[in-house]
C-alpha cells in the first residue's frame, strides 16, 4: 500500500479538526466530542486492529507516520493510545467502547487521562479496561491526569513506543516553527536567524529533531509487543531530544514562546510530559544497561546490531 | 525537513561478508593492546591494509573494470563497521579507500582511473588529503599553495601543507590548490591536483601529537613538477570536488564508532568487578541507546549515497551529532571510574581511557569542525 493515499487524507482531518483554538478550548475542559467523532467516523482508530476483526491491519511501523503527525498538531486527545488500545484489545477478544482510551503504565501522570472514557492497563495477552475515574493533577490546562490503583507496567514498552512517535512528530513542528520564526524576528538590523550565535542553536535543535525521528523509527520496528531494547533506545532518544528541543525553540523564540496566546507553547508543554511518561530517558537507559551487561563479552556493536 | 533520512536496513549479501571478514581481522588486532586498538583509524598497519585488498575488502564501490569489488557504500559499511568497533589498524588504505577512490572514478580521466583505481583497490596506493595550510583551516577557501601550469601542459607547485594525516606514510596526496587567480577569487580559481609524494621538491616532516603518536605532518612542496595528468577534474573546479568529497568523509560510521573499544573495555570491566547500581546501568544504557540511535543515522546517509546523492547537510548532521557522543565517551567512562575510587581499574583500561581522553578533540576537528558543520546544517535549514 502506499502510505500516502493514508497519510494525507489523516493530515487533512487533523488540520481542520484540530486548530490550536480546538486545543485550547479542549485543554480548558470544553466539549471534545465533536474532535473525537472525527477521528472515529475516519475509521483511522482501527488502523492497527487486524484485518479479520475489522481493521485494517497496519503494522505499527505503517501506522507510525500517523501517529507522529498527532504530535506534529498537538493532538490533546489519546488517538494514538487508542489506536494501540483497540489492537491490543481486539487481539485479546475483548469489546471496545466507543471512547477514548489511555493506557496507564505506572504511577505517574498517565497522558490524556483527563480527557479519556476508559483506561487500559494489564497485559497484552490480558488487558484490563476500565472507566475512567481520574484525579486532576493541578496543573493549568493538563489533559494528562493522574489513575489510582493499575499495573499496566507490561504495557509500558508499547507506551514508550507510542510517546517517542508523538514526541519525533511535535519536535520536527517546533523546530519548523522555530526556524521560520528565526527568519522573521528582527533585531539589529537583521533576522535572528543570520547569527552565528543562533544558527548553531537551531542546528542542535534540528540534530536532535532527527535523532528523536530515527529512534522513535526504531521503536516502532519490531510491531505492537516491542522489544524491549527497540522500545528502551526510542524512548531514551526521544526524551533526551525532548528536553533540548524545547529549550532551544524557547531560547530562540524569547518571551513570546512562552506566552499563552503564541502556538509554541503547546506543543512544548507536550514535549515534557511525553518526555516523563511511561519512563524518562534514564528510566530506558537503566533497562537498556542490564541488557548490555548481561552480553558484556560480546562488543557494542554487536549489541546494538542485535538489539 | 531531512525526512529522507530513514530507517535502511543492510542488504543480506553485505550482512553475509561478516563472518570471514572477522576473522581475517582477528589475525591481525590478537597481539595488538587495548590501547593500540583504540588508536582505530588512526592506526598505521601497511601490511594488514594490503591484506584486506587482497582479500576484496577494498574498493568495494570502484566498478571491476577498475580492479575494484563493484559493490556499493552499503558493503563498506559493514566493513568500516567491522574494521573500527574491532579496533583494526586501518589508516593505511583508510583515505584512498573512503575519498580518494571515489573522487577518482567520478572526477578522473580514464588513464586515471585504470592507473589509480586497481591500486587503491589492492591496498596498494595510500593516499593523503592536502587541504589544510598554516593560514587556511576552517577557512579552506583560502588556501596559498599554487601550481601554475608549464608551457608543456604540466604543473610547477609551490607551498605548504599542513595537519595532513598520513602523509610520511603515503605515495599520493590529493591537493587543493590555487591553479588560477588570486586569494580574493576565494572559491575560483582552485583545483585538484594528484602529487607522487615522491617526487623532488616535497619534503614532509612528521608531527607529533599529545598523545605521543605522530599521525599527522608538514608537507612542503617547493618548485615540484607534476605531470599535466597530475589535474583530476577541471581546472578550476576544485572547490565544487572538494564539498563533494567531503560529504564522503564525514557521512560514515567512523564518526560514530571513535570511543567504542574504550567503552568495550569498560564494559568488561564492570563485569569483572561486579558492578551494576543503578547510576552505572544507567551510563551503560544511555551510551547504548545513543550509538543504537548514530548507527541507524549513518546508515541512514549511507542509504543516500547508496541513491546517488550527495548528502552534504545530513552527512554534516550526523557527524556533530556522532563526533559528539564520541567526545561524551571518555568524559563520562573517567568519571565513573574515578567515581569508584576503590575499585581497581586495570592499567590497560587506563591507558585506553587517557588516550581516547585526550584525542577525544580532533574528533571535532578532522574532516570539518563543529562550527563549520553547524553552519553547513544552518543553510540546509534555510537560515543563510
Amino acid at each position: 500500500m502506499d502510505m500516502s493515499e493514508l497519510i494525507d487524507p489523516f493530515a487533512r482531518l487533523i488540520e481542520d479538526v484540530c486548530t490550536p483554538a480546538a486545543i485550547r478550548e479542549i485543554e480548558q475542559g470544553g466539549d471534545s466530542s465533536a474532535m473525537w467523532n472525527a477521528f472515529v467516523e475516519s475509521g483511522f482508530l482501527d488502523a492497527l486492529v487486524a484485518e479479520e476483526s475489522g481493521g485494517a491491519g497496519l503494522s505499527l511501523n505503517d501506522a507510525a507516520p500517523l501517529i507522529a503527525l498527532l504530535g506534529r498538531h498537538a493532538v490533546p486527545l489519546p488517538v494514538g493510545d487508542t489506536m494501540i488500545a483497540r489492537a491490543l484489545l481486539a487481539a485479546a477478544g475483548v469489546e471496545a467502547p466507543e471512547g477514548p482510551i489511555a493506557i496507564a503504565t505506572g504511577a505517574g501522570a498517565v497522558p490524556f487521562a483527563a480527557v479519556a472514557s476508559h483506561i487500559l492497563s494489564g497485559t497484552a495477552d490480558a488487558p484490563v479496561l476500565i472507566a475512567a475515574k481520574i484525579e486532576a493533577t493541578g496543573v493549568p490546562h493538563d489533559v494528562d491526569a493522574h489513575v489510582a490503583g493499575l499495573n499496566g507496567a507490561a504495557l509500558r514498552p508499547i507506551a514508550a513506543v507510542l510517546r517517542a512517535q508523538l514526541i519525533s512528530g511535535a519536535a520536527g513542528r517546533v523546530m519548523e516553527m522555530t526556524v521560520a520564526y528565526a527568519n522573521e524576528r528582527v533585531q539589529f538590523g537583521k533576522p535572528i536567524g543570520k547569527q552565528q550565535a543562533v544558527q548553531q542553536q537551531l542546528s542542535v535543535l534540528a540534530e536532535q529533531a532527527v535523532a528523536a525521528r530515527i529512534a522513535a523509527a526504531i521503536g516502532a520496528r519490531s510491531g505492537l509487543q516491542p522489544k524491549p531494547a527497540d522500545a528502551a533506545i526510542a524512548k531514551h532518544g526521544a526524551s533526551l531530544a525532548a528536553g533540548q528541543v524545547a529549550a532551544i525553540a524557547h531560547a530562540v523564540h524569547g518571551a513570546i514562546g512562552i506566552s499563552e496566546e503564541y502556538d509554541l507553547q503547546l506543543l512544548t508543554r507536550r514535549l515534557h510530559g511525553w518526555r516523563l511518561a511511561d519512563g524518562s530517558e534514564s528510566y530506558w537507559a537503566g533497562l537498556l544497561g542490564e541488557l548490555r551487561l548481561a552480553a558484556a563479552a560480546s562488543p557494542t556493536a554487536d549489541f546494538i546490531r542485535g538489539a | 525537513m531531512f525526512e529522507t533520512l530513514t530507517l535502511s536496513a543492510l542488504p543480506p549479501e553485505d550482512e553475509a561478508i561478516r563472518p570471514a571478514l572477522r576473522a581475517l581481522i582477528q589475525e591481525a588486532i590478537a597481539e595488538l593492546p587495548v590501547h593500540r586498538r583504540a588508536r582505530s583509524w588512526q592506526g598505521f598497519d601497511a601490511a594488514f591494509s594490503r591484506k584486506l585488498g587482497q582479500a576484496g575488502y577494498l574498493g568495494l564501490s570502484l566498478p571491476k573494470e577498475y580492479g575494484g569489488v563493484g559493490r556499493g557504500p552499503f558493503t563498506r559499511f559493514v566493513v568500516v563497521e567491522e574494521l573500527l568497533s574491532a579496533g583494526a589498524p586501518v589508516a593505511g588504505h583508510w583515505i584512498a579507500d573512503r575519498q580518494s577512490g571515489p573522487l577518482i572514478l567520478h572526477y578522473g580521466t580514464e588513464a586515471q582511473r585504470r592507473f589509480y583505481l586497481p591500486r587503491i583497490s589492492k591496498g596498494e596506493a595510500l593516499f593523503c588529503i592536502g587541504m589544510s595550510e598554516p593560514g587556511s583551516g576552517s577557512d579552506l577557501a583560502s588556501v596559498r599553495s599554487r601550481a601554475e601550469q608549464q608551457a608543456d601542459g604540466g604543473w610547477l607547485l609551490n607551498g605548504q601543507k599542513i595537519w595532513t594525516t598520513n602523509a610520511m606514510h603515503s605515495d599520493y596526496m590529493i591537493a587543493l590548490v590555487r591553479t588560477s587567480g588570486t586569494s580574493a577569487d576565494r572559491q575560483q580559481g582552485l583545483s585538484q591536483l594528484i602529487v607522487d609524494l615522491k617526487a623532488p621538491g616535497v619534503s614532509i616532516r612528521p608531527i607529533v601529537d599529545l598523545t605521543g603518536d605522530a599521525h599527522f605532518a608538514e608537507v612542503f612542496f617547493e618548485d615540484v613538477r607534476l605531470a599535466p595528468d597530475a589535474l583530476i577534474g577541471a581546472e578550476g573546479q576544485g572547490w565544487k570536488q572538494v564539498t563533494a568529497e567531503l560529504a564522503f568523509e564525514r557521512s560514515g560510521p567512523e564518526r560514530i564508532y571513535s570511543s567504542v573499544v574504550l567503552i568495550d573495555a569498560w564494559v568488561r570491566h564492570l563485569e569483572a568487578v561486579g558492578r551494576k547500581d543503578s547510576a552505572t546501568l544507567r551510563l551503560v544504557g544511555s551510551l547504548m541507546a545513543q550509538q543504537a540511535v548514530l548507527r541507524e543515522m549513518s546508515l541512514a546517509v549511507t542509504a543516500r549515497l547508496v541513491a546517488g546523492e550527495s548528502p552534504v547537510v545530513e552527512a554534516s548532521l550526523m557527524k556533530d551529532l556522532g563526533t559528539s557522543f564520541e567526545q561524551a565517551v571518555p568524559q563520562l567512562i573517567g568519571d565513573d571510574l574515578a567515581a569508584n575510587p576503590d575499585e581497581p581499574v586495570d592499567p590497560e583500561l587506563y591507558r585506553t581511557l587517557l588516550y581516547v581522553t585526550h584525542i577525544a578533540p580532533s574528533f571535532s576537528l578532522r574532516g570539518g569542525t563543529r562550527e563549520i558543520l553547524r553552519g553547513i546544517i544552518a543553510r540546509g535549514l534555510g537560515l543563510r
